[in-house]
């Protein structure tokens, strides 16, 4: 696959951002990764109950959001690579799509949530329901979190010329939307297509 | 505008939004048939795909230093891994 080549030989290798946001990045894959361990296991002991309660989900909600995160995500790439060629209102112009996106991801949570509400799905229906809020929610905490650095981050790129600790404030919040991201891209898989 | 398409953080984008699809077509049956159980492993796997790409060349994982990347690609391996076991041993 062409996107899958390594890095190019001679390249120094580079620490995106703080050492501590990687700890904190792995902290926090941890707890999704007992989460979604969990889950799946509890799917495994009663699969007939889980499946008959995927079946009520709106599947287009979860890929419209998969769509929104993953743009998101490119949209903050783009913009840390502007950044890094001083075109700093070009950064800000992405960090500001790559918020948007984020934006609409959290609308179309609260539409969902209010959908499954108003027809009695809630966190006490049944075991997958528990999981679809408790696993959809820390995710949407993160989310909330997330747009916060966004929003810093793009006020961040206003120094001109950026300095070594502007990139690495960019980095580090960049490296924190992108973990959000990737957790997404699991629990769609987990909660709307396991069958 | 140019310049933007022929970025590898676009090309990686375009790629998981393709990656994204095709995932949606074989959780709704796509090409597997009454073979769900397959359609599912291939799910699991086509997200952990999506994960890495995102690890490499999102957060730039890819020229980082290599027990950091290594350790990225540790947990991809083994939480796939255990998902699909306890998942094909509860279908």
């Amino acid at each position: 696959m062409a996107v899958a080549e390594d890095a190019p030989p001679g390249v120094r290798p580079h620490l995106p951002g703080e050492a501590g946001i990687w700890v904190f990045i792995l902290g926090d894959m941890l707890i999704f990764a007992s989460l979604f361990i969990v889950f799946v296991y509890y799917r495994g002991q009663d699969v007939a109950l889980y499946a008959d309660a995927q079946r009520t989900l709106n599947q287009h909600y979860g890929a419209l959001n998969t769509f929104l995160m993953l743009t998101s995500s490119w949209c903050v790439a783009l913009a840390l690579n502007a950044a890094r060629a001083q075109r700093n209102y070009s950064s800000r112009r992405f960090f500001m799509l790559g918020m948007l996106c984020g934006v609409g991801f959290v609308g179309v949570k609260f539409f969902e949530y209010r959908e499954k509400i108003r027809a009695g799905f809630t966190l006490t229906t049944n075991d997958f329901y528990m999981y679809y809020y408790m696993l959809t929610g820390l995710h949407l905490m993160h989310v909330l979190l997330g747009l916060g650095v966004l929003a810093y981050l793009r006020q961040v790129a206003h120094a001109a010329p950026l300095s070594v600790q502007n990139f690495t404030a960019l980095e580090s919040g960049a490296s924190f939307w992108h973990m959000v991201d990737m957790l997404w891209i699991v629990l769609f898989a987990l909660l709307y297509l396991l069958r | 505008m140019r310049s933007l398409f022929s970025l590898r953080v676009t090309l990686v984008w375009i790629f998981l939004m393709l990656a994204t699809a095709l995932s949606w077509g074989f959780g709704h049956g796509l090409g597997f048939g009454s073979h769900y159980r397959y359609a599912t492993v291939a799910v699991v796997i086509i997200a952990f795909i999506k994960v890495r790409f995102v690890f490499l060349d999102f957060m730039e994982l890819r020229t980082a230093p290599l027990p950091l990347r290594l350790t990225f690609e540790t947990w991809t391996v083994f939480v796939s891994g255990a998902l699909i076991v306890l998942y094909w041993q509860g279908a």
